[in-house]
């Protein structure tokens, strides 16, 4: 009986293991014939790594209507901070990367400086585009040693201000684009505003989201002012302790907080998108970008809530990404060709439509249907128009290459002073040293 | 074994002459060396995945290792910086604060809880796997769900909280409040799991000791503790270098705690030293470091399991000294 019943538990034992060597050797031949594609009548997949909201659903479904032996797999991550550390993992390992990935602003010199891993786009065709892409953002996509043309610009941020209509109704504030625009002609304007906000509306509700996304938007726009840098200089030298953008930005903030304005949740996290649907915050910077992100996370009910207005402190650029095609990837052709596909006028205006990415080629953002286009979640705002008409005037800042790692590290400072765990006495100090420290100094 | 044994002692009588000698040496090695073998693959694994990986673990954290794959010889300079480093020593303070607010109230809790299931129930066998019932669900999913119920603004607890006038509280900002909340998520989990192995001791302990006691007039709470205690020892002992091991460990309920990020809360309130080995290695791109951090947790968890040994040796072995 024993032995019996021994012989039956291995026999399914064995049947199995047999299945499963039979699974795995069919996975095993399926790779097989998809990396011998070399030809151009076998299908070709080409893995697309990204992170956010790039709005490229419908084009991917273009790009395979026109050619059909390609297969389209996005590989989304929705935070840009989770995205980079794998990203560059893959890239550095040489394995494991898309055939085509994004590279955003604040990373984008950390690879530009490995040209060694990257595609050079001019052999497929890309020198004649030029004209396709505003100068800054071209030249930006050039490696580091001006050997390789490595990335093609997709979106710019350009810059404004969203906020929640029906709060600020609530408040007795204004509630019309532009004379919301009007009430804060600067920062400090802002934040009056916010503490009479806070003092009609107060609860639950906060003016402003995360310390950290009205940090980045005022550092980018002192940058801008100044000498297009932040933490690092051209040659990646630590200039963060003596470059006045990112002391203004960082006193700034504190402000901010100290008038009791934060919520406090972290940008992306998941206490930010159930703030942002229970209306515990009536503000939030808006890069085109931001457009998007308000939208999934904020869902139908937040639908004709919110507005655009313009920003305080004059205009500047937070975000925007390159496509570029790692080395490691079996179909470079391929690749090169939905990366230019993609970033093409025509692309940057489907994707603009889809997730408000604005369009960084003078072409599309002159396109009538572009600069006409309103959007029905943000109270039909003409946001065609409000990001539009800055965006061919703006300047690109220089981020350098461990831009992400400093960034982080002085936003969870940034964070401790909202919460009222660092004295805002002390901050800027910590945020140094802490800065420092990520950038392995 | 039995089975194995057969042909052994049946062979030679079987075999002819001249393969006498050779089929009983082959017998005898049989034997002699077939044990090994049959323990092997654990051997052979622990060998491939564990023991390789700690030497090259420690060989990498000799050296200034970088993401692309350079690395430079630096001796223990790794190590001396980590002796300076406040992030590091943060992490550590946060990881041996969750280890014990979460591992003493833990055992007790399971000691009380074998207890009670070593008397005489209804459903007995109900309840001793409902103890257990929380370990079979993931880790992820008890953090995120734990997580929510510590939401500051939507959360549960907050909310029971704010009947009795306590003011919100910002779980992960607070040092206290985020290293109390992670302790419970692993109390909840492995509470369960250390009851049944105190019950499992509890049951080898002779009856008729508690027999004898009884008659002696001994109550039941002398009884717990001299007898049921001391008796326990080594499944005492065993129980906390387990939870030891996993405490300083303590990796997934934190990360989750922290929506992920590896820095543990803005002020890094609750990142624990795994977490800290993970942030170098893998943000950073410092292997080295990273290696270093890790040979650090594995000597800590050393220390701590002795120490915890010889305590427990003492403090329950009192009594029959």
């Amino acid at each position: 009986m024993r032995v019996n019943m021994h012989r039956g538990r291995v026999g399914a034992l064995a049947i199995v293991l047999s299945a499963a060597l039979a699974a795995a050797s069919a996975c095993s031949s399926d790779d097989g014939k998809s990396d011998d594609s070399n030809g151009s009548s076998a299908k070709v997949t080409l893995n697309v790594d990204d992170f956010g909201n790039f709005g490229y659903q419908d084009l991917f479904k273009q790009f395979e209507a026109q050619h059909p032996n390609i297969k389209i797999n996005e590989r989304n991550v929705p935070k840009l901070d989770d995205y980079t550390p794998r990203l560059q993992q893959w890239i550095a390992a040489g394995a494991g990367a898309g055939d085509v990935v994004a590279l955003e602003e604040g990373i984008v010199n950390k690879f530009m400086a490995q040209p060694d891993k990257f595609v050079d786009l001019k052999q497929y065709g890309a020198s004649s585009l030029q004209t396709n892409y505003l100068p800054w953002k071209w030249q930006a996509g050039i490696s580091a040693d001006g050997s390789k043309l490595i990335g093609l610009g997709t979106d710019v941020g350009s810059m404004a201000l969203c906020y929640r209509t029906d709060l600020f109704k609530k408040a007795g504030l204004p509630t019309q684009r532009d004379e919301v625009t009007k009430l804060w002609p600067t920062w400090d304007d802002f934040i009056n505003v916010g503490k009479r906000f806070t003092s009609r509306v107060g609860g639950d509700t906060k003016f402003i989201d995360s310390p950290e996304t009205y940090y980045n938007t005022i550092l980018m726009q002192e940058a801008g002012k100044t000498s297009n840098q932040t933490y690092f200089d051209r040659s990646n030298k630590f200039i963060m302790e003596s470059n006045p953008a990112v002391k203004a930005a960082f006193d700034e903030t504190v402000k901010m907080s100290d008038a009791g304005l934060a919520n406090g949740v972290q940008f992306l996290s998941d206490p930010w998108s159930q703030a942002l649907k229970k209306d515990a915050f009536a503000t939030a910077p808006c890069p085109a970008w931001m457009l998007g992100l308000i939208k999934q996370y904020g869902g139908d009910g937040q639908q004709g809530k919110w507005d655009v207005a313009g920003v305080p402190g004059g205009g500047g650029n937070w975000g925007g990404s390159w496509l570029a095609v790692p080395q490691q990837s079996k179909h470079p052709k391929e690749a090169a060709e939905l990366a230019k596909f993609l970033t093409s006028p025509q692309g940057q205006i489907a994707a603009f439509k889809s997730a408000n990415n604005l369009p960084s080629s003078p072409q599309a953002l002159n396109d009538p249907s572009v600069k006409a286009f309103n959007n029905p979640y943000f109270n039909n705002a003409p946001v065609g128009q409000i990001y539009g008409t800055t965006a061919l005037g703006l300047k690109p800042v220089y981020l350098g290459s461990d831009n992400q790692e400093v960034r982080q590290a002085v936003e969870a400072d940034l964070r401790a002073i909202a919460q009222k765990k660092l004295s805002s006495s002390s901050g800027w100090s910590k945020a140094v040293s802490d800065a420092k420290k990520a950038a392995g100094l | 074994m039995a089975v194995d044994l057969r042909p052994a002692t049946a062979a030679p009588r079987a075999a002819p002459h001249e393969r006498r000698g050779f089929r009983a040496r082959l017998a005898r090695m049989d034997l002699k060396y077939s044990p090994y073998l049959y323990i092997s693959p654990f051997y052979i694994l622990f060998l491939a995945f564990g023991l390789f990986p700690l030497g090259y673990t420690f060989w990498v954290s000799l050296n200034r290792w970088e993401i692309i794959g350079d690395h430079k010889f630096i001796g223990l300079r790794n190590y001396t910086r980590l002796m300076t480093d406040d992030q590091f020593w943060n992490a550590v303070v946060n990881t041996l604060g969750m280890f014990v607010i979460a591992t003493v109230p833990q055992l007790i809790l399971a000691l009380l809880l074998a207890n009670a299931l070593n008397r005489r129930l209804r459903f007995q066998t109900l309840f001793r796997m409902g103890v257990l019932l929380p370990l079979v669900t993931s880790v992820a999913a008890v953090a995120i769900v734990f997580t929510q119920l510590y939401g500051r603004d939507y959360g549960m607890i907050n909310w029971i909280l704010h009947f009795f006038g306590v003011h919100k509280i910002d779980w992960q900002a607070n040092r206290w409040g985020s290293w109390v909340a992670i302790s419970t998520m692993v109390d909840w989990r492995w509470t369960g799991y250390n009851s049944l192995i105190f019950l499992a001791g509890m049951q080898a302990i002779p009856r008729d000791l508690y027999e004898a006691a009884a008659i002696d007039g001994a109550s039941r709470r002398q009884q717990f503790w001299r007898i049921t205690v001391p008796m326990l020892r080594p499944t005492i002992i065993f129980t906390s270098i387990i939870s030891t091991i996993g405490g300083l460990q303590l990796f997934t309920e934190p990360l989750l705690f922290n929506f992920g990020y590896m820095n543990g809360g803005s002020l890094r309130q609750s990142q624990t030293v795994a977490m800290y080995m993970f942030e170098n290695a893998f943000n950073r791109f410092q292997y080295g470091y990273g290696s270093a951090v890790a040979w650090m947790l594995f000597l800590l968890i050393l220390v701590f399991s002795l120490v915890n040994f010889l305590l427990i040796r003492r403090f329950a072995g009192g009594e029959d000294k």
